[in-house]
This record gives C-alpha cells, structure tokens and sequence, in this order.
C-alpha cells in the first residue's frame, strides 16, 4: 500500500475543494493507503471544532473525526491558524498542528502529492 | 541519503489571493524540513513563475507601505537567500510587456548570490520533469 499526502489551501465554506479533498482522503483510507492531510492558509478553517452543520454549507468535522479514527493524519498550518484566531483552545480533537516544513516532511516519502490550492 | 525534489507552479498573481506568497513559504520552509527526515534525507524546492504569476516578480512592491505587509517581492529575495531555484517564464513577461528591468532579479543587498533564472517555457517544463511532485498554486 502507498502514502497520499494532500494538501488542501482552501477554505471550509466557499467552495467543495476541502470536501473533495477529504472525501478523496476517505477513499485512499478504505483502499488500505496511508493518507496525510496538510490544511494551510484557508484551509486551516477545518481545524476549527464545533463547526455547525447546515445544508447550504460545507460541513465536514464529523467526516473528519471518522477519519481520524480509521487513520486519517490531519495537520493544520499552525501560523495560518493562529493568523486567523483559531487556536489550540479551539481546535478540533485530533488534528495537529505544526509549521510548513511538516508539509514537505511529509511529501518526503509519498508515493503521490495531490496538492490543492486555494481560492 | 535520498532527495525528492519538489516543484512550485506559481500560477496566480500577487495580492489577490495568498497562493503566491504561501507558495514561497512553504518552499523556504524546506531549510527546515531535516527534523522530520533522517540524517542526510533532504527535500528541496524549485519555483517557477508562470502565466499571470509573473507578475509576483515585479519589483518595488509597496506592501509594507500600503497594507503593513510582507511584500512577494521580500519572499522572492528571501528564498534566494535560502538559494532556491527561482525560475520566471520568459514568454509570460513578454506578454505583459515586461522585461528583466520590471522584476526583482536578485538579493544582493541582502547578500544572497543567486539570481532568479528568466527563462523560456520549455526549460521550466525540463524543471518540471525532474521533480518528484509537483504543486501549482
């Protein structure tokens, strides 16, 4: 089986990329692959935890939690967040948060990099 | 000792989204990297300015002065500092009219040695064959 490193820029309300991004993630998952998600820039939003489902949104924390729980590895760009307010206080259980440097640590040994960039 | 080589497709002009600027600290970042690897692993960076990206090249940019921001410009300079591959598509500054004399060419000032390469498409698509991955923003 091979390693999947995405990295997703864009934001979790505003376009469908993060929710390809994850659902792409649950795929590579179920078919036994090792997956790292790397959310950066607006992407960071899908770090944030008590995000509130409605249907004309994207909502994707308890997808991501399911994830996790089946070995999804999800990191957030520690300086986006914090740019953006969202801090260790208010981050979803599970995800990590570390600098730009564990993105390319990451590409290091993937079979595939699918990188996505933002809006 | 193993390498993968990275390559960063700038794609987007400056400003009007964070890919640009995103794209070069995340390829800075790659001095870094080593406290994830093992001894003598590496990843290392190229970055290519393409279509409406070449316009992140332009020079004296006055982000400090109009938004208290970081300039792409002061990312360009910085990753050559870092000496990272900086290419910028020839055929694409000739189409906004632009020439080496438009673009921030080098970090002398700040005592960097390399210069960012202007170069026609073709060799920046020889740069993308060689990298293991590729990311465009």
């Amino acid at each position: 089986m091979g390693k999947l490193t995405i990295g997703c820029f864009a934001s979790l309300v505003g376009s469908t990329n993060l929710d390809f991004a994850v659902k792409l993630a649950g795929a590579a998952l179920d078919k036994g692959h090792k997956v790292d998600l790397w959310v950066s820039g607006n992407g960071t939003m899908l770090s944030l935890q008590d995000q509130r489902a409605f249907k004309d949104y994207s909502y994707l924390e308890k997808p991501v939690k399911e994830l996790m729980e089946k070995g999804l590895n999800v990191t957030a760009c520690e300086a986006c967040a914090e740019a953006r307010g969202y801090h260790d206080s208010n981050t979803l259980e599970g995800v990590k948060r570390f600098s730009m440097d564990w993105y390319l640590g990451s590409t290091f040994d993937a079979d595939r990099v699918l990188h996505i960039g933002g809006e | 000792m193993a390498t993968t080589k990275l390559g960063f497709i700038v794609q987007r002009p400056g400003y009007k989204s964070e890919n640009p600027k995103l794209a070069l600290t995340h390829a800075i970042a790659s001095q870094s990297v080593e406290i994830y690897l093992d001894d003598e692993d590496e990843v290392t960076c190229d970055v290519a300015f393409i279509g409406d990206g070449v316009l992140n090249c332009i020079k004296d940019q006055k982000a400090v002065e109009n938004y208290q921001l970081n300039s792409t410009e002061s990312h360009i300079k910085m990753a050559l500092l870092c000496d990272l591959n900086i290419f910028v598509c020839k055929e694409d500054l000739d189409k906004y009219g632009l020439t080496e004399n438009d673009i921030v060419l080098d970090a002398n000032e700040m005592g960097g040695d390399l210069e960012v390469k202007v170069v026609p498409y073709e060799e920046i698509t020889k740069m993308m064959e060689e990298m293991k991955h590729l990311l465009f923003f």
